[in-house]
């Protein structure tokens, strides 16, 4: 974390803690926080547990039209989506991470929002495909196809394209993992970072 | 003293890895045993039908391929295309047909490969999944070489193809063609003597020959049964009456039978892809004179093909406007579910798992 501030110890003894770039494990720790009740390094902590959290995302084995193929692809020989820590669970109780890969009918919108619900905090959303995300190529005269999943569960990472080829969906997941890093999770826990 | 018991009705499903998509499957069992069937579609119904009633035709071979049968996205486009070419009369060039008929063999070699790759998961077998979607990413290597899409391609247009084939990649097909009867060894070698998965599909989900029959199951679940048709043999369209090839067909109607009608395929469309490419004529790909906003004549026709999953038929009714005025999709993934819904009752849950992933269902193409 190069673009952090330096700040120096609250009680005035010593130099500010120094970020190194060595490792990338060096760059997680090095930023102080001052809470309500004390002086906590805290956010090395947080850095770490999140590091952790973003590179295990398991997600919920779970398709719905094309996009899954390509997510199948994604997690086969060659794209190889372990590699990111990314692998798919039969169910959504040991999951993090749901990826609606395809179009989403009224009808099945009800249990999309119910797995969702299922699976324990903190969660995220990818939105796989142009169906998932707006309705795709079944926007117009289509009485049956859910115009985007976020109108139903809210969604971190849409991924474009139809369907996106197994690389986008690399970087859609490689996106959540940045955002994941930036989180303030236990920051938000101890309610010093409005949830 | 005897214990009390009762029936338990099981959801399987809608989220279920084993229904390769959004099937409901809603179980009657008694303790292991399946009692009864019923499976609940319309998870995925996408009305491609009706908004093709407000596409012109070739905006709505995009739709076949994403609203039909997904994992075979050229078969729809040729299905529709059968239609409305025969309706309107539209000569397709040979090189236009011949270059259909390799893409369609590819297809089905894709297709079959997804399909053996999540039922041997299904089974408990991750291996067979990843050697059948390495095998899968050539296909689709070939696939976006040409038509620059690796599932929906939209490449068969009115009167022909979008574009040629690029340089080198009839080497690289070949290539294919010469290394995959290998890899089919390599998964007979993985699948066929193995012990438990003879236990798991021989003599399992047996479908008739009168049943398969009475409920029109079509395609490699047909042909397991002892059913020799086959669209391309017996109605041949393109160039399928010039290029030889064998229909497998099993008499025993198990899941078993059901695999090894689709190996075979697969060695069959090896086949006849190295015929296609020996006859591969020079010329045109596309017939001239067919505009964008392409009207048919009014009348009606109805044409099948052979989808790698049965028998795809469209019926289009025309108006003589330039989108169609009725478009009905037999989808063979319907017919299939249904007939092997039919012989479920009796096994155990894990064998309706067995069952379910040998009759390749596709809920795209069961709810369209």
């Amino acid at each position: 974390m190069p673009d952090l501030p330096q700040k120096p110890l609250p009680d005035g003894q010593g130099e500010g803690f120094r970020v190194s770039t060595a490792s990338p494990i060096d760059k997680l720790v090095g930023m102080i926080d001052v809470l309500p009740g004390g002086t906590v390094i805290l956010s090395s902590v947080e850095q770490v547990l999140n590091w952790g959290r973003s590179s295990s995302l398991w997600a919920l084995g779970f398709g719905l039209a094309c996009c899954a193929i390509e997510m199948m692809a994604a997690a086969a020989g060659r794209f190889d989506m372990d590699r990111i820590g990314t692998f798919f669970r039969g169910t959504p109780r040991q999951a993090d991470l749901i990826i609606v890969s395809g179009r989403c009918t009224i009808k099945m919108a009800p249990i999309v929002r119910r797995l969702y619900e299922q699976i324990p905090e903190p969660k995220y959303v990818i939105s796989m495909g142009s169906c998932a995300t707006c309705g795709g190529p079944f926007y117009y005269d289509n009485y049956s196809i859910l115009k985007g999943i976020d109108t139903i569960i809210p969604v971190d990472v849409y991924v474009p394209g139809c369907p996106p080829r197994p690389e986008a969906l690399y970087e859609g997941i490689l996106k959540l993992q940045e955002k994941i890093k930036k989180e303030p999770f236990l920051r938000r826990r101890a309610g010093v970072v409005p949830a | 003293m005897a214990l009390r018991t009762e029936e338990l009705i099981l959801n399987l499903g809608p989220q279920h890895p084993s229904t390769h998509g959004v099937l409901r499957m809603i179980l009657t069992l008694d303790g292991e045993n399946v009692l009864d069937v019923e499976p609940d579609i319309g998870y995925l119904h996408s009305s491609v039908e009706k908004m093709m009633e407000y596409r012109t035709y070739v905006q709505s071979v995009s739709l076949a391929d994403r609203g039909m049968d997904y994992l075979a996205a050229l078969a729809n486009e040729e299905a529709l295309l059968r239609a409305v070419e025969t309706l309107g009369k539209i000569e397709v060039p040979p090189r236009a047909q011949w270059l259909r008929v390799i893409f369609l063999e590819f297809q089905r070699i894709a297709s079959h490969l997804v399909w053996l790759g999540t039922w041997g998961a299904d089974l408990g077998a991750t291996t067979m999944f990843l050697w059948c979607f390495r095998e899968r990413e050539q296909v689709l290597d070939l696939f976006e070489k040409s038509t620059g899409g690796r599932l929906h391609h939209v490449y068969f247009r009115p009167g022909g193809v979008y574009e040629d084939i690029p340089d080198g990649w009839v080497e690289q097909a070949l290539a294919f063609c010469e290394e995959f009867p290998g890899h089919i060894a390599e998964y007979e070698g993985l699948f066929t003597a193995n012990p438990i998965f003879e236990v798991r599909t021989k003599g399992v989900g047996v479908l008739p020959r009168d049943v398969a029959m009475n409920m029109g199951a079509c395609g490699p679940v047909a042909r397991a049964s002892g059913i020799a048709f086959d669209v391309r043999k017996t109605f041949p369209y393109e160039k399928y009456a010039e290029v030889e090839f064998d229909v497998p067909v099993q008499q025993a109607g198990d899941c078993f039978a059901r695999y090894q009608v689709r190996v075979e395929e697969m060695r069959q469309s090896v086949r006849i892809i190295r015929q296609c490419i020996a006859k591969l004529p020079p010329g045109e790909i596309r017939a001239p004179k067919v505009p964008i906003t392409l009207r048919l004549p009014k009348g009606e026709v109805y044409t099948r093909t052979e989808s790698p999953r049965g028998d795809l038929g469209v019926f289009l009714v025309s108006e003589g406007e330039e989108h169609p005025y009725r478009v009905k999709i037999r989808a063979p993934a319907f017919s299939n579910l249904y007939a092997l819904s039919e012989i479920m009752r009796g096994w155990k849950i894990a064998d309706v798992i067995a069952i379910l992933g040998s009759t390749d269902i596709v809920l795209s193409d069961v709810d369209r």
